[in-house]
């Protein structure tokens, strides 16, 4: 296959980036969208050239490492998957495909396509978490869940994080990943005890790194890899409603919450 | 109870206040259509509709007591719809213009993966605010639309809303302003009115085409509703009265 890529070059976050072409003219149709990348690098290394900079671990769809804003559209035309397992099948041939990194204020752009996806991080800490005294593992079965929560707190749980939906989101949004953070936690006993503290203080964490409002779209669940549905976000917005007729008020220190 | 007043304060609490002052003009746009029917019965039944909103819960209520209820409300609840999206649509502009491909520009390549009406909310809103003002200056006040003399203001507890509405209809120009903007509304409560239900948490897997289904029917009863009245109007349908 023979394609045109036009690539996002940027520095770094203080200097501006541009678009610039490239020709891939060797590129077999069982190749991976990272692996194409790959051999696209190994040209410009021969040639001296700075090889593109992006994101990728598992490459098996798994980690929610990689990225990539590919044709307008986040982990690309295939739904349902990630970068990596997009298939350069999935292109024709002589196609010109555009390569974008996620675009949003929290995410800031540190080379190229890769950017830094750590206001995810502490999202978390602010409350993606349920607090367990330390000592041996109870036995298993000891607390109860019945099989359809467990299923639906399976389904949030399958979020890895990757923000496509931040970058999907028309306005850079977090809530999907917000609200699969709090969900997946909710719908189990063992998150009961700090859910309604849980909500406020994620959404004040997600507020405080500066990501924008959801308009529920839905342009996020359309793109997400693991396919999280925003009923999660229906939960997290009802989970926070409570929280506020009970009066709860985050808990996070406004140093800590600052920290980006 | 008094949490209820921090919900300002966050992002998604500024969409509670959004989605239940929505919930009151959505309830509002719909009284407005269906009140708005009995002009097909002729000048008698709509002039006494005028009339008896005035006597609105009467005789618990005194004489416009309700009414002023209503228009409090309706105005605190156009006020804070306005005030909470302006909020959160600057929060979220900062964020996306943030990293873009230039100052106005997030992507260079963007393809929306979901519906249309979604993306005319803050567009078909202003389109409806600005309406809004051109409509009580219009029918209400009589400012505009009207030749010297065309526009009837109630007199003695006399209300000529009918006639009102015939001749301030025979202008195309603004009966298609009218039409255009109708058409804004509907996008605006299809998206609306489910999402209402999505923002307060009511909405889940089972009932989200349940959802859907109320907010297609209320956005098509509201618009085709309101378009006929202008349509029936012009038709001659609704003529002046005999």
């Amino acid at each position: 296959m023979k394609l045109t890529l036009k690539v996002w070059r940027q520095k770094n976050n203080k200097t501006p980036g541009e678009f610039k072409t490239y020709q891939a003219d060797h590129i077999s149709p069982d190749m991976s969208f990272l692996e194409m990348l790959d051999v696209v690098n190994q040209d410009l290394i021969v040639k001296g050239e700075e090889p593109i900079a992006f994101d990728h671990d598992c490459r098996e769809g798994i980690c929610g490492m990689c990225s990539l804003m590919i044709n307008g559209v986040a982990h690309g035309p295939k739904a349902a998957i990630t970068t990596c397992q997009l298939h350069m099948r999935s292109f024709n041939d002589g196609d010109t495909i555009t390569i974008e990194p996620w675009r949003a204020l929290p995410f800031p752009i540190i080379k190229d396509l890769v950017v830094d996806r750590s206001s995810f991080d502490r999202i978390i800490q602010a409350g993606g978490y349920i607090s367990v005294s330390t000592g041996s593992a109870p036995d298993a079965n000891t607390i109860p869940v019945p099989k359809p929560d467990a299923d639906k707190a399976m389904d949030a749980a399958a979020c890895i994080g990757c923000g496509a939906c931040v970058a999907a989101c028309p306005n850079g949004s977090a809530m999907l990943f917000v609200a699969a953070k709090a969900a997946h936690l909710s719908f189990l006993p063992q998150g009961q005890a700090e859910r309604h503290q849980r909500a406020v203080n994620m959404v004040m964490q997600q507020d405080l790194e500066g990501f924008g409002n959801c308009t529920n779209i839905g342009e996020c669940s359309a793109v997400c890899p693991k396919e999280i549905s925003m009923d999660t976000i229906a939960r997290l917005n009802r989970d926070l409603i409570v929280a506020s007729l009970k009066g709860i008020e985050p808990t996070l220190q406004p140093a800590e919450a600052k920290a980006s | 109870m008094t949490g209820v007043l921090t919900l300002y304060r966050t992002s998604v609490g500024k969409k509670v206040i959004m989605a239940l002052t929505g919930f009151i003009l959505v309830g509002f746009v719909v009284f407005h259509m269906y009140g708005n029917l009995k002009m097909y019965q002729g000048p008698e039944v709509f002039n006494a509709y005028a009339a008896g909103l005035r006597e609105l819960g009467y005789p618990v209520f005194g004489h416009e007591h309700l009414l002023w209820v209503a228009r409090v409300i309706l105005l605190a609840s156009v006020v804070l719809h306005i005030w909470s999206a302006t909020m959160l649509t600057m929060q979220s502009q900062k964020n996306t213009f943030a990293n873009g491909v230039s100052g106005m520009k997030r992507y260079g390549e963007k393809k929306r993966q979901t519906g249309y009406a979604a993306y005319t909310m803050r567009f078909g809103g202003i389109v409806i605010f600005l309406f809004i003002i051109y409509h009580l200056l219009h029918l209400t006040f009589g400012v505009v639309g009207y030749g010297p003399g065309e526009f009837k203001h109630p007199h003695g507890g006399e209300f000529e809303v009918y006639s009102n509405v015939v001749i301030g209809f025979q202008n195309p120009l603004i009966s298609g302003f009218y039409i255009f903007t109708m058409i804004f509304l509907g996008f605006h409560l299809y998206h609306g009115v489910w999402s209402m239900f999505q923002t307060l948490g009511l909405n889940n897997a089972m009932y989200t085409r349940l959802l859907r289904g109320l907010a297609v029917l209320v956005a098509l009863a509201v618009v085709i509703g309101n378009i006929s009245f202008p349509i029936a109007v012009m038709a001659g349908i609704v003529g002046p009265a005999a």
